[in-house]
C-alpha cells in the first residue's frame, strides 16, 4: 500500500526530487550494511588472522594448560608446516576456567543486589524521587571500567586482603576453596566484586524498567487478598518479570565475560587455574592486553596469531550469549 | 466452652501468622535497602577516592605541559582523549543516525530486524575484541601503525549501534499522526525524515550522541593496541604518529612506583570521571525533561 503511494508521488515528481530520493534510499541502504559487514568483519579478520595458530594448536588449546612461546633465542622449527620458536605451546584452560569462574562469581553477587534494589527503587521510594535515587545506581555504568580496577587496587584489594579474606579463611575454610593462603589480594574474589558492580546497574535499570510495566489491576488484586506490600511484589510482581530477570542476567553474564582493564588491575595476571578463590588469575579480555607486548617478540608470529584465536573466541562467546540475551529480552518487550 | 478455648487459639495463631508477615515483609524490605544502600555506598565511596587522590594533583601545569616520562602533566593525553573522543563520534555519528533512521522508517523489512539484532549483539561484543581487530587490520593490515585514526575507527565501532538503537528509539517514539501528515502533504522521504522526523526527535538523538561520546571517553581497552603511547601533543597527522590518552595513564601510571605518577594516575581518573559522569547526568536530566513535557 505505502510502495504504491509513494511510486505514484515519485512518478508525480520533477527529476531532481526524484534523483534526491533515490540517493536517499539508496544511501540509507548502504549505511544500514555497515554493521552487518563490521560483525562479519570482525569474525571473518580475526579468524584468518587466528588460522595458522588454530591448525597448529588444535583441540589441546582448550583443555591443556600452559602457554609457553618458547626460546625467545631459539632457532625457529618447523611443526607440522608451521614455524613456530622451539619449545612452544599454546593451551588456555586456565583463562577459560578463570573467565567463566570471576564471571560466574560477578553475576552470583549482582543478581540479588541488582534486583532486590531494583525492587527497593520501584516500589518504596515515591514517585517524585525515584530517578533521582535510580540514578545513584544507575550511574555505576558511567564509571569507566579503567576507574573501577583504580578504585579496586587501591581500595579494594587493601581491605579485603587485610580484614575480610583472612576471616573468611578461617570462618569458611572448611569449604573446598576458601580456605588457604588468602595473598595479597588481587584474585578471584577481589575480581568477581568489582565485575559485580559494574553488572548490577544493567540488571538494576533492565527490572526496574519490567517491574513498572506489570499491570496495576494484578498489583491490587494482590493487595485486596491481604498481601503485604513486600507479598505482594515478591509472589505477584517478580514471577512476572522473571524472564526479563533471566534476559538481563545473562546480558549482565556478556558484560563480565569480556571486562578487560577492571579485571587486569586486580586479577594479578597468573599463567595458572588459581589454588583457591583469594589467588591470582587472569582471564581471556585481560590476558590479550597484558601478553600482546610480549608476543609481539614472537618472530614467527604463532604467539600473536594464538592471541588472537583468545579474541576470535571471545567474540564467538560474545555473539553466542549476547544472542541469547537480547533473544529473550525481545521476547518480554513483544 | 472448649469452642471458645478453641475460638480463642485460633485467633492467636492467626494474629502471630500476621505478626510473622508484617514482621518478614519488613524484613524483606530492609535487606532489599541495604542492597541499596550498599551499591549508593560503593558509587560514593569511587567519587570520593578519586576525588580525594585526584584534587590534591590538579594544577595549572597538568593543562599545560606534556608527560616525562611519569612526571609533568597531562596536555598531551587531554589533547589526546578530547581527539579521539570527538573523531570516533564525528565518524560513528552520521552512520549510527543513518542506520537509525533506516530501521525505524524501514520496520516492516526483514533485513531491518536482522540490523536491530546485529546492532544489539555488537554493542555487547567485548571491547578489547574491537581493539584486537582494529591492531590487526589498520595497525598492521593498513600499516598505519599506532595511530589517531585506528583508535578513532575502532572506538567508533563501538558507539555506532549505540546511537543507531537510540535514534532509531527516538523515531519511534514521535507520534505517528506526523510522519502521515507529512506525506499526505506530499512531501518525499527525504523531507519526511530530515525536515519533519529528525527535527522533532533531535533533543533525543543528541542525548544518544552525548551518552556515546561518555562511553568512547572511558573506554581503554580498545586504545592500548590501537593507539599505544605518546609523551608528545599530537603534531596532526592522522596515521603513524602514537598519541597518549587519559585512560592509559590510569592504568599504566598507578603500577609505578613513583609518587609523581600516582598522582598523575588519580588526576586523570578524576578528570575523567567528572566528564564522564557529568555527561551522564546531563544527558539523564535532558531525557527526563523531554518525558515530561
Amino acid at each position: 500500500m505505502s510502495e504504491i503511494v509513494t511510486t505514484r508521488i515519485d512518478q508525480s515528481l520533477p527529476a531532481a526530487g526524484r534523483a534526491k530520493r533515490w540517493v536517499f534510499r539508496v544511501g540509507l541502504g548502504v549505511v544500514a550494511l555497515i554493521i552487518p559487514l563490521v560483525l562479519l568483519g570482525l569474525l571473518a579478520f580475526l579468524t584468518l588472522q587466528a588460522w595458522p595458530a588454530i591448525q597448529f594448536n588444535g583441540f589441546g588449546f582448550l583443555v591443556s594448560n600452559d602457554w609457553d612461546l618458547g626460546s625467545q633465542y631459539g632457532t625457529p622449527v618447523s611443526v607440522d608446516g608451521h614455524q613456530v620458536l622451539p619449545g612452544a605451546s599454546y593451551g588456555i584452560l586456565f583463562l577459560i576456567f578463570g573467565t567463566l569462574a570471576s564471571s560466574l562469581l560477578a553475576v552470583l553477587f549482582a543478581l540479588p543486589a541488582g534486583v532486590l534494589s531494583a525492587m527497593f527503587i520501584a516500589e518504596v521510594v515515591p514517585q517524585g524521587a525515584r530517578d533521582v535515587v535510580a540514578a545513584v545506581v544507575e550511574l555505576l555504568a558511567a564509571v569507566p571500567s579503567v576507574v573501577f580496577g583504580l578504585w579496586g587496587y587501591v581500595v579494594v584489594i587493601p581491605v579485603f586482603s587485610h580484614y575480610v579474606y583472612p576471616l573468611m579463611a578461617d570462618v569458611l575454610g572448611f569449604i573446598p576453596g576458601f580456605g588457604g593462603p588468602v595473598g595479597a589480594g588481587y584474585g578471584l574474589l577481589t575480581a568477581g566484586v568489582v565485575l559485580a558492580l559494574m553488572v548490577v546497574p544493567i540488571i538494576t535499570a533492565n527490572v526496574r524498567e519490567a517491574i513498572s510495566a506489570v499491570s496495576r489491576g494484578d498489583v491490587e488484586a494482590g493487595f485486596a487478598l491481604g498481601a503485604t506490600r513486600f507479598e505482594v511484589v515478591w509472589k505477584v510482581v517478580l514471577p512476572q518479570v522473571k524472564t526479563a530477570i533471566v534476559g538481563v542476567t545473562i546480558l549482565g553474564l556478556g558484560r563480565a565475560l569480556g571486562e578487560t582493564m577492571a579485571v587486569l588491575m586486580v586479577s594479578g595476571n597468573a599463567l595458572d587455574i588459581p589454588s583457591n578463590i583469594y589467588s591470582p588469575f587472569s582471564t581471556m579480555a585481560a590476558f590479550i592486553v597484558s601478553q600482546l607486548d610480549s608476543a609481539l617478540q614472537d618472530p614467527t608470529g604463532m604467539a600473536v596469531d594464538s592471541l588472537s584465536e583468545i579474541g576470535l573466541m571471545l567474540l564467538i562467546l560474545g555473539i553466542i550469549v549476547n544472542s541469547i540475551a537480547r533473544l529473550i529480552m525481545w521476547r518480554v518487550r513483544g | 466452652m472448649s469452642s471458645t478455648v478453641l475460638q480463642s487459639r485460633l485467633e492467636g495463631m492467626a494474629r502471630y501468622r500476621y505478626h510473622r508477615r508484617r514482621i518478614l515483609s519488613l524484613l524483606g524490605w530492609v535487606v532489599c535497602g541495604g542492597f541499596f544502600v550498599l551499591l549508593g555506598f560503593a558509587l560514593v565511596d569511587i567519587l570520593v577516592e578519586i576525588a580525594a587522590g585526584g584534587f590534591p594533583a590538579l594544577n595549572t601545569k597538568l593543562f599545560t605541559e606534556p608527560t616525562q616520562g611519569v612526571s609533568g602533566g597531562l596536555a598531551n593525553a587531554i589533547e589526546g582523549t578530547a581527539l579521539l573522543t570527538a573523531g570516533s563520534v564525528l565518524i560513528a555519528g552520521p552512520i549510527g543516525i543513518g542506520t537509525g533512521i533506516y530501521m525505524a522508517e524501514k520496520q516492516e523489512r526483514v533485513f531491518s530486524r536482522v540490523v536491530r539484532f546485529m546492532a544489539d549483539v555488537l554493542v555487547g561484543i567485548p571491547s578489547i575484541v574491537l581493539g584486537l581487530f582494529g591492531y590487526i587490520t589498520m595497525v598492521v593490515g593498513l600499516g598505519w601503525h599506532f595511530s589517531v585514526l585506528a583508535g578513532a575507527i575502532t572506538l567508533a565501532i563501538m558507539i555506532t549501534p549505540y546511537i543507531a538503537r537510540t535514534t532509531e528509539l527516538a523515531l519511534l517514539a514521535l507520534p505517528g499522526s506526523l510522519r502521515e501528515a507529512a506525506y499526505a502533504l506530499g512531501a518525499t522521504e527525504p523531507v519526511v525524515v530530515f525536515r519533519v522526523l529528525l527535527p522533532s526527535c533531535v533533543g533525543r538523538v543528541l542525548t544518544g550522541l552525548l551518552l556515546a561520546m561518555a562511553l568512547s571517553m572511558g573506554e581503554t581497552a580498545p586504545l592500548i593496541y590501537t593507539v599505544g603511547w605518546s609523551n608528545y601533543t599530537w603534531n596532526g597527522h592522522l596515521t603513524h604518529e602514537p598519541l597518549g590518552y587519559l585512560t592509559y595513564v590510569i592504568w599504566s601510571f598507578i603500577n609505578e612506583p613513583f609518587e609523581s605518577a600516582h598522582q598523575l594516575a588519580f588526576a586523570a581518573a578524576l578528570l575523567i570521571t567528572f566528564f564522564a559522569l557529568a555527561i551522564t547526568l546531563g544527558s539523564r536530566l535532558i531525557l527526563s525533561r523531554l518525558d515530561k513535557s
